[in-house]
């Protein structure tokens, strides 16, 4: 097993002398791929937590604006820090764990959810070189890895033995399931101009101006993004798919019996997900790490948050979709719709249309 | 393969959940995401007022009716007092009649406004709650102004109202009308035509005219399924038949034409304050009317039409300074027990935007 990573950014000095640090104690190479990883997982994890942090601060800022109210205010300025003293005092609570819970189903479903979150991010292109492993089945491995998350909504639903929690649980498998299918089928349309599925070949693909993003690029492109993006609304169970926690229905829906950290990493593990979701908006519709003047992960954040602003527009403003609804306009529209564009798309690739 | 097997269950909704408005409890025997029955269990809000008031004299059953029903408890406070003035024949100054008239449509507006929010929210929209909210906030504030309340006015008395208009509220509430009129059109671009708003409430939880009369609907449940019923143009009170004002209906009874119903019925409110306002006669705003108040012995029935519907109250003497019974009427006691009736074979997200649009309030269950 070999590191993959060599050039991190401005984190090389860091990692260069990890690397380096168990041979020169004398320790063998495979001890030393388990100190890189286990470096690279605590940064990305320890980053991408502050960020879930954030993203949560910001949503509720966005959300207060729109309804014209201040959101936090009290905890620093403009109430940066709230979240993180939210998550403190979620840390102090009392673990409130019902008698009647299958145990061990119980306690893994945060776990399993939370981890599932963060895997997808081993593959992430943050930036020219800030990438963990590039693995040459990128994006597959991340639509493998997050479909996990349904597990979890499983496991929360059977293990709390509520029956609003089991409804909310049901009611996200079939959901996550149905709309894998649109997601990855949006994704593949462009996939197949790329042909590879190394997120890193998907972002060097589209280097140049705007006009080589695949938005706009390929025929389709629009229209792949389009799908992509409300399959990826309904994947991060956000409004107007938000129906396994929807609150007026389900109360809570599957996270209804946790409590303290147990219902923080699900809470957590939403935002990340939903950063994720974006992620791959940004890196393979919108050029990802590409852009001048400004470093590369500047790009990719910002091409990301913009995405995440859109998702926040969208939960804000809907209504929310019932449950009979939803697995209508996916299998009935939005399945059709992604397959008929692959085949045009690939059709147009045939015939030598577009490089 | 072999048959799966399936079986119902139950879920208790409330007494405390999000989308009950209150503490209803709602016993939901479910097959699936699919409701197969509703059983509502009611009782958790009940403050004894109709007895409470046995104890009281004429005059101090007057704060217990803002709890009666609280959204618009303008229109509690006005029922009362009307079967009071009924019973002891009492002649109540215009210019009472006119500020009655003015905080009755602005408390109507007020309570639907809150029900425009509440059904969006219920129905997953979490941004016209605060809107709606927002406008409400300028009503509570001229009612601040007028009785130094916010929601419990106490400002309708037996005999005419606790005090006069401060100078500045009628250019604050023209104010308002005018700002509102403005809101109209940011609300209805909101929903009116939201695909998914569409998809949620169009079809859903059809009311018809015939169940509605048979259970007693009333108000704009009753004329948003086609009937043009209205208390405050078929049994006139106060000097509701001095106004210019339309009932609006809808046609199919269901939980998209209620929620228009009463967007519909705002804009006529606005009519009717601007023309009390227009013609706000000088003079007295209170009858005399003595601490130890005896009304004649007899028995009366007043009713109005509140934001929700027919509101009644029904009071008895027996010559003395206290009433023998008093007995009150909420509409929404009549619509809970649609719930039953039209959320059979719903979906459990259905039977929220029903139970919304009926807009139910326990207080006024409950008593």
């Amino acid at each position: 097993m070999s590191c993959t990573v060599i050039a991190f950014g401005e984190l090389h000095g860091i990692f260069a002398w990890l690397h380096e640090l168990p041979v020169s104690i004398g320790l063998p190479d495979s001890v030393q791929a388990v100190v890189m990883y286990a470096a690279l997982g605590v940064t990305v994890f320890s980053v991408l937590s502050l960020f879930a942090l954030f993203l949560v601060w910001w949503e509720r800022k966005i959300a207060a604006h729109i309804q014209q109210r201040f959101g936090p205010m009290r905890v620093g300025w403009h109430g940066w820090y709230q979240t993180v003293m939210d998550a403190l005092k979620l840390l102090q609570k009392e673990d409130i764990r019902i008698e009647t819970r299958d145990k061990v189903v119980f306690f893994w479903a945060p776990v399993v959810c939370f981890v599932a979150a963060f895997l997808a991010y081993v593959v992430m292109p943050f930036g020219k070189g800030l990438i963990v492993a590039d693995l040459n089945i990128g994006i597959l491995y991340i639509m493998a890895v997050t479909t996990f998350t349904v597990i979890a909504l499983l496991m929360a639903g059977w293990g709390s033995n509520n029956k609003y929690a089991l409804l909310g649980g049901m009611r996200s498998a079939a959901q996550v399931v149905s709309y894998e299918i649109p997601m990855v089928v949006s994704l593949l349309t462009i996939i197949i101009y790329v042909g590879s599925l190394s997120m890193v070949d998907i972002v060097e693909s589209q280097s140049g101006w705007f006009f080589n993003w695949f938005i706009f690029r390929v025929p389709f492109g629009p229209i792949a993004f389009v799908t992509y993006i409300i399959a990826a609304i309904a994947e991060a169970n956000r409004t107007p798919f938000d129906i396994p926690e929807a609150e007026q229905e389900l109360v809570a829906g599957y996270n209804i019996e946790y409590s303290g950290m147990k219902f923080a990493m699900f809470f957590l593990a939403e935002f990340v997900n939903m950063f994720t979701v974006s992620a791959i908006a940004a890196t393979v519709f919108l050029g990802g790490w590409n852009g001048p003047f400004l470093p590369s992960w500047v790009w990719f954040m910002g091409k990301t948050l913009t995405v995440v602003l859109l998702l926040m527009l969208v939960r804000w403003t809907y209504p929310r979709l019932r449950v009979d609804q939803l697995m209508e306009f996916a299998w009935k529209f939005l399945v059709p719709v992604t397959f008929a564009n692959l085949i045009l798309a690939g059709v147009l690739k045939y015939l030598g249309y577009w490089e | 393969m072999a048959e799966l097997r399936t079986e119902e269950f139950q879920v208790n909704m409330g007494p405390h959940h999000p989308s009950t408005h209150g503490v209803c409890r709602l016993v939901l025997t479910m097959d699936g995401e699919k409701v197969v029955a509703v059983e509502p269990v009611i009782g958790y809000l009940h403050r004894a007022i109709e007895k409470i008031c046995e104890n009281r004299t004429y005059p101090q059953c007057s704060p217990m009716m803002d709890r009666f029903e609280y959204v618009t408890a303008m229109s509690s406070d006005y029922v009362y007092a009307l079967a009071v003035e009924k019973l002891a024949q009492l002649e109540v100054p215009e210019r009472a009649e006119y500020l009655r008239v003015i905080m009755l449509e602005l408390n109507r507006i007020a309570s639907h406004l809150i029900f425009w929010g509440v059904t969006a929210m219920d129905i997953g929209a979490y941004t016209p709650f605060l809107y709606g909210l927002r406008e409400r906030e300028d009503i509570i504030d001229l009612f601040e102004m007028t009785c130094g309340q916010r929601l419990t006015y106490n400002y309708i008395r037996i005999g005419g109202v606790s005090r006069d208009i401060p100078k500045e509220f009628e250019p604050k509430c023209r104010a308002f009308i005018k700002k509102l009129r403005g809101k109209f059109s940011d609300y209805e671009g909101l929903l009116n035509e939201n695909p998914i708003w569409l998809a949620r409430t169009k079809g859903i939880g059809v009311l018809t005219p015939e169940t509605a009369i048979s259970y007693g609907a009333s108000g704009p449940v009753l004329r948003a399924s086609g009937i043009d019923y209205d208390l405050r143009r078929d049994d006139p009170y106060s000097i509701y038949d001095k106004f210019d004002f339309a009932i609006p209906t809808q046609k199919t009874g269901d939980c998209y034409d209620r929620f228009i119903q009463r967007l519909d019925e705002m804009k006529e409110s606005l009519k009717i304050i601007e023309q009390a306002l227009d013609g706000l006669p000088e003079g007295e705003i209170k009858a005399k009317v003595k601490p130890k108040f005896k009304p004649p012995e007899g028995e009366v029935y007043s009713r109005i039409e509140s934001a929700r519907g027919e509101m009644g109250a029904y009071v008895r003497s027996d010559g003395t300074t206290k009433p023998v019974r008093v007995k009150l009427r909420g509409s929404s006691y009549n619509h809970l027990a649609l719930v039953p009736e039209i959320c059979t074979d719903v979906l459990i997200a259905d039977l929220v935007a029903i139970f919304a649009t009926l807009d139910i309030i326990m207080p006024e269950v409950d008593r």
